[in-house]
């Protein structure tokens, strides 16, 4: 595998997860619990939507065949889409949805953290810019589980069923392949099982605090990251990409 | 505009001689140009009339974001998807400031979306059509946004203090969302054959129901004298649907789209467009519930609301759990 060839893979695997989160997230426009809630998980949807544009445009130009950040998300099936599976699982409640969400903005802190110092400068560009925005979800998304999860004792049996029912998706955002071998070889990203240790701390004391227990079963789902995905995908692909597959080659 | 029919509180508008001395001072302010502020006295018909109109807008704003959300996830591009979230996500913050303005009259956010829920406040009857193809987005944001803008330019100089405010604020981000959705519409309009198709359709379906935005003609328009004394309405509904149609007919000519009405025609005596009215009938029989979304919109709000309770219920128990641990803290040291 070239440079080039790892680099697409994962700057796929950095936008497609972003752009499926978006996607899910979006889903509660106008039907959150909260107008304050509606707003903010608008506004998380569409801080996701710029940081794919940016991941999704550098893979189009590091693939060097003319394809547009566009052409990416909306003219690709299934087997080519490289996100984690943890963003494609449905919305569940709220909860849920904040519990997902606060998994992976703990994950994607870490994992821009590292990014800044790549010595791909491109890629240390988007990283800078994303990891404002990131850093804002980490802190609200944390807050809300925590809220959520030592809050009343129906609120902390719904975070707890939450974390359970998500959680055997974790593992594969440490999994590491030849992918990155070729990238943490040349400075440009780093070895994702090298952000376990950080990214357990941090969950344990934010579970801490929530009262919730990290379950005990490492049980790991995985396949996202290498184009195996679950059976929802393929829902979020036919709603997103409707309007591009039925009507080829417009503008819109 | 999303105030449509608000029942005017009170008896009718009342001569200076059946005005107590507080309802007469209170009358010279408003026609002094002066704002009326929360903390001053005001008339309780007022007050209720305010409360009816600023949270008929709120729940307008809010339950506005159903039809422009059903096309989020459909949007065609990363750049509308982006463009549209941010819209929606501005509506849901004018329902917040127009809801803060309602509080200030003594009434609580809970309270008024409990009684949308009822049944006992409207919203918006343009929030009852559905948007069918993409090119309501557009049509929505050009149309529906615009006769929002044209009441609401107005309401920035209402008696209210609170409301005024809110409005200016309201107003910068509603002009842009009409802009964007001109954009739509242009793309749509000069694309291929089924994009214009897609305009006219959502033209078609959506230009009787903006008109009917502006609420009644003036002639049946009960509740409007009253409310223009005290300066919460300043223009008729027929000015305002004028100003409407006159402003909207050059941007469809160079849309190159059909007017659904066959009547529009430019009347240079008036210098305005002749244009038919709306289906009265239609607008009433929304407006009791029988719109084609009405039973839609309201359960996914209902919807929304119960199944967030134990979501507000939990982050309330816990910032009252820190209160006691920071006071228990503050007691210890
Ligand atoms: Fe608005
Ligand atoms: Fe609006
Ligand atoms: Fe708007």
């Amino acid at each position: 595998m070239t440079r080039d060839q790892a680099l697409f893979q994962f700057l796929l695997r950095l936008g497609d997860s972003t752009l499926i989160l978006s996607h899910r997230v979006s889903e509660w426009c106008g039907h959150a619990p909260v107008i304050e809630e509606d707003i903010a998980l608008a506004n998380t949807a569409l801080d996701l939507i710029g940081q794919t544009q940016f991941w999704l445009e550098l893979a189009g130009e590091v693939e060097g065949k003319g394809r547009s950040a566009d052409d990416l998300a909306y003219l690709r099936d299934v087997w080519d889409f490289r996100n984690l599976l943890l963003v494609e699982r449905p919305n569940g409640d709220f909860g849920k949805t904040l519990m997902r969400q606060f998994l992976f903005d703990a994950f994607q802190s870490l994992m821009l953290g590292k990014l800044l110092k790549s010595s791909d400068k491109r890629v240390a560009d988007i990283a800078e810019k994303a990891s404002k925005e990131v850093a804002y979800h980490v802190e609200r998304s944390a807050g809300t589980v925590v809220g959520l999860g030592d809050g009343t004792p129906q609120s902390h049996t719904r975070m707890q069923a939450a974390l359970d029912d998500l959680y055997p998706y974790v593992g594969e955002m440490f999994v590491s392949d030849a992918v990155d071998a070729v990238l943490i070889k040349v400075g440009i990203a780093p070895d994702p099982a090298s952000l376990r240790a950080d990214w357990d701390a941090l969950v344990g004391r934010v579970m801490q605090d929530a009262t919730l227990d990290i379950p005990k079963d490492a049980f790991t789902h995985k396949g996202g990251k290498t184009g195996t995905h679950t059976e929802h995908l393929g829902y979020i692909l036919a709603d997103m990409q409707f309007l591009q597959r039925a009507y080829p080659g417009a503008e819109w | 505009m999303y105030a449509q029919m608000v029942k005017t509180a009170g008896t009718g508008v009342k001569t200076p001689d059946e005005m107590s001395d507080q309802e007469r001072a209170f009358q010279a302010r408003i026609d002094a140009g002066e704002k009326i502020e929360p903390r001053d006295w005001m008339p309780d018909d007022y007050r209720a009339t305010l409360i009816r109109q600023i949270g008929q807008h709120a729940h307008s704003e809010i339950v506005g974001q159903l039809p422009e959300g059903n096309w989020i996830t459909r949007a065609p591009t990363l750049e509308r998807k982006a463009i549209l979230l941010a819209k929606v996500q501005d509506e849901a913050g004018h329902g917040l400031y127009l809801y803060s303005a309602c509080e200030t009259l003594g009434v609580s956010r809970d309270e008024l979306i409990e009684m949308l829920h009822a049944g006992k406040m409207k919203y918006s009857s343009i929030f009852n059509y559905p948007t069918l193809n993409w090119a309501d987005i557009g049509a929505v944001g050009w149309l529906v946004d615009g006769a929002a803008i044209m009441n609401q330019v107005q309401l920035q100089k209402t008696s209210y203090g609170p409301y005024a405010r809110a409005m200016v604020r309201i107003c910068k981000e509603e002009s842009f969302h009409q802009r964007q959705g001109y954009s739509i519409m242009m793309k749509m309009a000069f694309g291929n054959a089924a994009q214009k198709a897609m305009a006219q359709d959502a033209l078609n379906r959506l230009w009787f129901p903006s008109l009917m935005m502006f609420g009644p003609p003036d002639k049946d328009s009960v509740h409007s004298t009253q409310s223009m004394a005290w300066r919460i309405k300043i223009n008729t509904n027929d000015e305002l649907r004028q100003r409407f149609v006159d402003q909207t007919m050059p941007q469809m000519k160079y849309l190159g789209l059909t007017c659904p009405d066959a009547n529009v025609k430019w009347n240079e005596d008036k210098g305005g467009y002749d244009y038919s009215d709306p289906d009265w009938d239609e607008f009433f029989a929304v407006l009791r519930g029988n719109g084609p979304c009405n039973k839609d919109r309201m359960a996914a709000r209902v919807k929304a609301w119960e199944d967030g309770e134990w979501v507000r219920d939990g982050l309330m128990a816990h910032a009252h759990k820190n209160k006691i641990k920071n006071a228990a803290q503050v007691a210890a040291e």
